[in-house]
Order: C-alpha cells, then structure tokens, then sequence
C-alpha cells in the first residue's frame, strides 16, 4: 500500500516539476529586452512559449527546433524581405499563431514558403495572416497539423510567379480548416496525402485550381467554398474521396471546371452547389462516383461525363437553368441516372408519384455538336437549332440511346 | 403664274410626257382634259413635285420648283383619290393639315368645311367613310388655306349632284380672286361654266391650248363637249388628208 | 416632324391590327411567365417567341401599311413639307407604335416577373429588333411599287433573316470548322440584326456556356467593352443603313 503510495507521490512530483519547467514565457518586443525571435528561439527550453509583440521583425530565416509556442500579440509583422524563408518547423508541437508574415523569398528551385513544415509532427498554425509570399503554409511530410483560420493573399501575375497557397507532400492526418486562400497558384495542393479533414475553406481567384490533389485516398472536404479560380478544382488519381457541402461557383473558361474528376474511384460527391461554371463536373475515367443531392444551376455544362466513366450513380440532383445538363463523348453509357430533377424535363406526371412518365434525355443534340464544333454556340437557341433539337428528342438517332434517366423527379429536391 | 418649259418624262418604255411647254396665269380656269392615259395626271404631279421629270423645268412665279417644298405653301391640290389613314378621324386629318401649314385660325377659308356640313362628322373615322365624303374632305383640304394655285384632279368624281354644285360655285367664286384653277374632269359638262382656257391632252403632249371662246368660235359650237367632238373629227379628218 | 408622326401614331395605336399584335405578346408573355417557375427560364421561352413573332409582325404590318398610306403619302407629298421629312416622319410613326405595342406586351409582364439585367436585355433588343425591321420594310416597299411583290419581299426578308441566314451559318460552320474562322463567324453573324439580339440575349442567360467552351474568341470580343461597343453599333447600323437607303430613294422616287 505504501509502495503504492510513494509510487503515486513520485508520479505527482515529477509531473509538478515538469509543469513548472512548461510555464517559461519569453517576451519578444521593441520595448523588451529580448529583441529578436531568432535570439528568444536561442534561449528557450521544449514546450517553452514567446510572445512576439507589435512590430516590423527582419530576421531572415526563424528556424524552429524546439517545441514552441509562437504567439503574435497585437499582430507583429514578420518580413522576408523577398529573399528568406520566414519560418522553417523542424520540431513537433510548434504552434504560430497571430502573426502577419509577408514577403517570403522567390525561388523556381527551391518551394520557400512564409511557414514551412519539415518532416514533423503536431504543428498548429492558426491565425496567421500571409501576404505577398511565394508558398504560403507548406507541409512536407507532416502528420497531425492544423492549419486554422489563416488569411492567405498573393497575386502573383502568372502561375509561375507564385507558389500554392497551402501546399502538402506526403503527409497524414492533417487539418485544414477556415482558411482563406487568394491568388495563389493553387489554393490547398495535396500530393499524397491521406485521412485529411479539409474544412470550411474559401478558395477564391487563385491562378490555377482552387482545389488540386492527387493520390490522397481517404480525406473529406466538406463546406469549402471555390470561386473564380483560373481552372476551377481538380483532383485526380485517388479513392475514397468524400466531398460534402461544398460550393464551387463562377469557374469560366474552357480549361476551366467547377470539379474535375480524373480517375477518382469509389467516393462520394453530395450535397454540392455547382453554380455558374463552364462546366460544372467534368468525369474521366472515374468509377463508383456516388453524387447525389448536388444542386446544378446556370452551370454552361452541369455534368460531362466521358465514355472512360462506369458504374457513376447519379441520383437526386437538381439540374437548374443550365445551358446543358448532360455531355458524354461516347455512344455508350454505362452510368445510372435515376430521380434527378431536370428543369428542361416537359413530360407529365399521371400516375402522381411525384415522377414523371416518360424518361428524361438529358443529352441534347445540339449539345454534341457543340462538343463538336464550339463556334456552333453561336447559333445556340436560334430558330433552326430549336428545330434539330426537337426532331432529335422525338427520333433520337445521334444521342446515346440509353442516356436517360427513367424516373426524373417532377418538383426539385431540398439537397 | 405657273411656267411649263420643254417638259419629258418617260415611265420604263412609256413616255408619258412629251416636251410639254406651257404657260398658266392668275385669273385663268385652265380645263386639262384629254383621254386616259393622255398624262394629265402626270403633268399635275410634275407640277407638284410629285413627278421628277426627265428633262424640262417648271417655275412657279419665275423659280424652279426642282427638289423645293416651300412653294407648295401657295397650292391647294384635291386628288383624284382621296384615301387617309383609316383609323384618323375627319377632324385629326383637319387638323394635321393646319398644323402643316401653320395658318392662323382666322384667315382659313372655312366655306367648303360648312357647306358640306363636315362639322357633324368631326369624329368619323375616314376608314368608315364614303368615296363621296373623302371627296368632300380632300376638297376642304384644297380650299381651306386660300392658295393663290388650286389643282384639282377629277373633283367631281364620286360627289353627289347637290355638292358637285356646291363645290363649282366654290370654284367660281376662287377665280373671281385671280387665282390660278387648274382642273382635270371627264365630265366636260362640269367645265362647261367653270373653265375659261382649255388644254387637250393627247398621247403626252397638249395637242392644243385655247381660251374656251377662241374655242367655241372655231368650232361653232356652244358647249365644250360638242367643240371637242368637232376638233377631233377635224384631227381624223385632217389625218386622213395626209394619209 | 413630330406634327405628322403625332397623327401617324395616333393612327396606328388605333389599328386593330396593332392592339391584337400588343394582347397577344401580353398573353404569351404572361401565360410564359406563369408555366415557368423562374424568370430566366421565362426570358428564354420570351426570347424564342420574341425573334419569331417580332421580325415577322414588324415587317409585314409595316409593308402592308406603307402600301395602304400610299395615297396619304402622296397628299403629304402635294403639301410644303420635305420629302425626308414626310418619310422619316411615317417611320417614326410606324417604329413608335410597334415599338411600344412590344413594350407594353413584353415590357409590362417582364417588369413584373423578370426584372433582372437579362430581361432589359430583352426588352432593349425587342424594340431595337421592331425598328430594324420597320427601317427594312421602309426600304421594301420603297423599291418596290407592286403592293403583292412588295409583300412578298417583306416576307422574304424575314425567312431570311429568321431561318435561312442560321440554316447557312451552320453548313458553313460544318465546312470549314477545320479552318481558324472564330473572328470571321462573329463577323457574319453581325450580318443578321436577329442573330446579333440573340447573341446579345445568350451572353446573359448562357453566360457560363458562352463565356466559357468557346472561350478566348468571345471573352475576347464580347467580354469587353469594345465588342459590346462595336455590337450596339452594328445593330444600330441595321436599323439606320435600310432606312437611310430607302430615305435616298423615296427623295427622287416618282409618286
């Protein structure tokens, strides 16, 4: 019992004195005697915290290989100068927080980025504003980071003159949430990364894709929001993707799409908003897409679905005022449209099941010439196109025949 | 008051004028007659400015009338076919014509417009009207600003006996004002009391142009119908004779 | 002027012809308005009817009533009035009544239910489409003296217009869609005022499809403010040229 005791005593002390040794905080200011964060980073022992207060800090490259906590008080300001890396983590358990970090060095070489995370674990970067830099938050081989609601701003005249704005190599367990990313390259790139919550970001005009992953299996993406960027989003060569709530609006051009899906297999697109995008969804060679409950509106092409793509689902979508709803490039269809609402859908309803009669081709004549011969939009809704278009949906002979969806809803979904 | 010099005109193939020269003073009731087809109604509209002819000027009061408009101000004109937009009402088509014209209310010559009880039909449309009121309309329009020049083609065409009258007393009592009265009929009867010259029309040029006493002298006859049956005899005759 | 286009449109608002021609347009555009349950959707259903039935009633009703106004015409003419004047004066009679006859079909229910950007853009391209057409009946029926031919020609024109340019267009497009003809088709397609207002119309109900497929060579010219600059000019070209051509005429036609 008393061995017990001195066992539970010892525990206690050892945890008391190893608090005590946590509670070190350095202050860092112009009104401090500490001056530089390189000089605090000199100082200070693990799981110690500095406080950097206001002010214009030029101090090349900060590299963290301790386990700190950085905290920014009244917004100090951290300048690269257009030459240096800002902040490199090489530690785990390293928190920056409250920083305005600008200016970071360019370099077509080397990926330098305003914070860059080295092969750890256990990093939070929150809070942050970034402006002006080439990378914004980097994270190469990473496990368990977050990175919450940073600002992230470039502008950057061409792809080339700016790098991702949160960008991830090769890491696991990540959260990235609340951010908002523009006019970088790419807002949030992932490169084999896997079981990653990606959440309630606003990517906005970024130069290339708001969105862009490859070979990230298992990750979530859920209430993000994707504007304007210079080719939409685009993610390729993974499974197991889930992407939920998401908007993806005003993505115009014709390399441009709201969601570009390459080889995505056995994952699920639900609960969307595609809204006013060239094209809304574009498909190839992707498999056991689930997309349900997405809402398609004033989209030029809601859905394109190449001939590479089998067994996708599609099922209750609403398809509103969209140019057109559906575009494939083969006769042969092996995907299942079923319950989908379609605006353009002029059959009745007898029987009042809430579907309609007669099936719904959602492949318009003149939307494979088109695909064909882009300048025939020119001609779109004119007299004779009208014409051909409602020879072809009475005697469909160009239009692949089993192409339909047998039970369009007759009212809209709540998605 | 009105000078014809060396007019032609040609429609296609059809030469309708043929170097028509005349000369029309105040004070003269020219009677232009002459068959169908014989370019009465041509030479009126050359006259208007309706017509451009090929070659040839007209001067009105000594100045050509090529391409003017403001010279119309001096000529009240009745056509042959009065026809209006349907859905104007007498009294809009009355107005416009004022408007036109932009007279002062006072010195409008309203006696037509009264003798022809216009007044009770202000609100008519003219597509409900007659051929016989349409006349009547297109005459008040002719008379109501007092133009020194009146042409009327065929005014008595379609008008009843009691107006046809009316409309000649009308005429009357303008030339007793030195105007200028240039009428087409076929109803030589009409001019009979009305005309005081008369130029026949024949195949595009006036084949004669006489005072209608130089006429009835000629011919010895007393009407005007009978003193045209007369010369034409002589023109076959005289054809003949030749031939 | 305006003394004589006052009576000319006065005269016309009067028309039968004129006051089916506004009901019409008012139920259509209501009863389309109630069938879709969106005003974009109703502003394409009014497009389809607008470049049908606008061409086709502005040209024909036009010719037909220069035909009849002959004789009227030819009293204005016998009055001290300019001829350009009497002319320009029957045009703006004519284009003010059909203008506003499509104004008060179409503008009342689309104020109603589409008060949106592309719903003005199409009430703008109806009436500036009802005057192109009137200024081409104008040069018609000028040129031609024959009430029937005439007519015909009007009804020509409008197949012409409505469905044989776009029927060419497209075997064109086919032809030579291997060769670079992006600027030259935008330029043919200016050749036809029906064309021009359905372009104009699609950039704002398309936008996305327009914007996008075809990419650079219409975010290039219609995407700014010059193409759309040069667009408006074009169609103003088409309603002034035919009307300027047949004021020419008119001026030393024989009546």
């Amino acid at each position: 019992m008393t061995r017990y005791f001195y066992v539970v005593f010892c525990v206690f002390v050892c945890l008391a004195v190893s608090g005590m040794s946590y509670a070190a905080t350095i202050q860092v200011g112009a009104s401090y005697h500490i001056k530089s964060i390189n000089h605090a980073l000199g100082l200070v022992a693990d799981g110690d915290t500095i406080r950097v207060h206001a002010g214009v800090y030029r101090e090349g490259n900060i590299a963290i290989r301790k386990r700190v906590v950085l905290i920014g008080v009244g917004n100090p300001v951290i300048d690269g100068e257009k030459q240096h890396e800002p902040f490199s983590v090489f530690a785990p358990n390293v928190t920056i927080r409250g920083f305005t970090i600008k200016a970071s060095g360019r370099s077509s070489i080397r990926d330098i980025a305003a914070i860059k995370i080295y092969d750890t674990r256990h990093a939070t970067i929150a809070d942050n504003i970034l402006d002006d830099n080439f990378f914004g938050i980097y994270m190469q081989n990473a496990k368990q980071c977050t990175v919450r609601n940073n600002q992230l701003t470039a502008y950057g005249e061409t792809e080339q003159l700016t790098g991702n704005g949160i960008h991830s190599w090769k890491s696991d367990s990540l959260y990235i949430a609340g951010n908002t990313i523009v006019g970088h390259r790419d807002g949030i790139y992932l490169e084999f990364v896997t079981r990653t919550e990606v959440r309630d970001n606003h990517a906005l005009h970024n130069r290339r894709y708001g969105l862009h992953f490859m070979f990230s299996h298992d990750n979530g993406y859920y209430a993000n929001t994707f504007t304007g960027n210079g080719a939409g989003v685009a993610v390729m060569y993974t499974k197991h993707v889930r992407m939920a709530h998401n908007t993806f609006n005003e993505n115009w051009g014709d390399a441009a799409y709201g969601l570009l899906l390459k080889d995505i297999t056995d994952s699920h697109i639900e609960h969307n908003v595609f809204s006013r995008n060239t094209t809304a969804i574009l498909m190839e060679g992707s498999n056991r897409v689930q997309m349900q409950r997405n809402q398609f509106e004033g989209n030029g092409w809601a859905l394109k679905m190449q001939a590479s793509c089998m067994d996708n689902v599609v099922t209750e979508n609403n398809f509103v005022q969209n140019t057109f709803d559906v575009a494939t490039n083969g006769s042969l269809v092996l995907n299942t449209f079923a319950r989908n609402y379609w605006d353009k859908y002029e059959g009745y309803d007898l029987d009042k099941d809430h579907e309609g009669d007669v099936p719904f081709r959602p492949v318009s004549l003149y939307s494979m010439v088109v695909e064909k011969f882009p300048m025939a939009m020119l001609l779109f809704r004119s007299f004779i196109v009208m014409l051909l278009d409602r020879t072809e949906r009475v005697i469909p002979s160009l239009t692949p025949e089993n192409l339909k969806d047998d039970f369009p809803l007759m009212k809209p979904i709540d998605v | 008051m009105i000078t014809i010099q060396h007019i032609s005109k040609r429609f296609g193939n059809f030469q309708v004028l043929r170097d028509v020269s005349l000369n029309l003073r105040g004070g003269q009731c020219v009677a232009l007659i002459g068959p169908n087809g014989s370019g009465k109604t041509t030479l009126i509209k050359a006259i208007l400015g309706m017509v451009m002819p090929q070659s040839g000027t007209v001067l009105f009061k000594g100045e050509s009338v090529g391409r003017q408009w403001e010279y119309r101000r001096g000529i009240g004109y009745m056509p042959q076919i009065g026809r209006y937009p349907e859905n104007m009402t007498i009294g809009q088509v009355l107005d416009m014509m004022k408007d036109i014209r932009k007279v002062p209310e006072e010195t409008l010559d309203r006696d037509l417009f009264e003798v022809f009880g216009l007044q009770a039909m202000l609100q008519k449309r003219m597509g409900t009207l007659s051929g016989g009121t349409r006349q009547k309309v297109s005459a008040c329009l002719a008379f109501m600003f007092n133009p020194e020049v009146l042409i009327l083609d065929e005014p008595t065409a379609g008008l009843d006996p009691v107006a046809t009258e009316l409309l000649k007393d009308k005429i009357l009592a303008e030339k007793s004002k030195n105007r200028l009265i240039v009428i087409t009929s076929h109803v030589l009867s009409d001019l009979d009391d009305l005309a005081t010259e008369v130029i026949y029309m024949h195949e595009g040029r006036p084949l004669f142009h006489k005072s209608l006493e130089t006429l009835k002298e000629e011919t010895g006859a007393d009407r005007l119908a009978k003193a045209i049956a007369k010369v034409m005899a002589n023109q076959e005759m005289m054809k003949e004779v030749i031939a | 002027m305006n003394k004589i286009m006052k009576y000319v449109i006065a005269d016309l608002l009067r028309s039968r012809a004129v006051l089916v021609y506004a009901v019409v347009l008012l139920v259509l555009s209501f009863s389309v308005f109630n069938i879709e349950d969106n005003a974009d959707k109703g502003v394409i259903s009014l497009l389809n009817i607008m470049l049908f039935v606008v061409p086709l009633v502005s040209i024909v009703f036009s010719t037909v009533y220069l035909y009849n106004s002959a004789e009227f015409i030819e009293l204005l003419v016998s009055q001290p009035l300019k001829r350009g004047m009497i002319w320009m004066s029957v045009f703006a009679g004519l284009a003010g009544a059909l203008g506003l006859a499509f104004l008060i079909g179409v503008g009342i229910p689309i104020v109603l239910y589409a008060f949106t950007v592309s719903g003005m853009v199409l009430l703008a391209c109806g009436v500036l489409l009802s005057l192109v057409f009137v200024s081409i009946a104008m040069w018609a029926a000028v040129r031609i003296r024959d009430k029937a031919k005439g007519i015909g020609l009007s009804m020509l024109l409008w197949l012409y217009f409505a469905l044989l340019f776009d029927a060419l267009v497209l075997f064109i497009l086919f032809q030579f869609s291997d060769y670079p003809i992006e600027n030259g088709m935008i330029a043919v397609s200016m050749l036809n005022p029906i064309d021009i207002s359905r372009i104009l119309i699609l950039l704002q109900v398309d936008l996305s499809a327009m914007m996008g497929y075809t990419g650079a060579v219409f975010r290039n010219f219609f995407g700014t403010g010059w193409g759309m600059a040069i667009t408006g000019v074009v169609l103003l070209l088409w309603l002034v040229a035919p009307m300027w051509f047949s004021l020419r005429f008119f001026d030393r036609r024989d009546l």
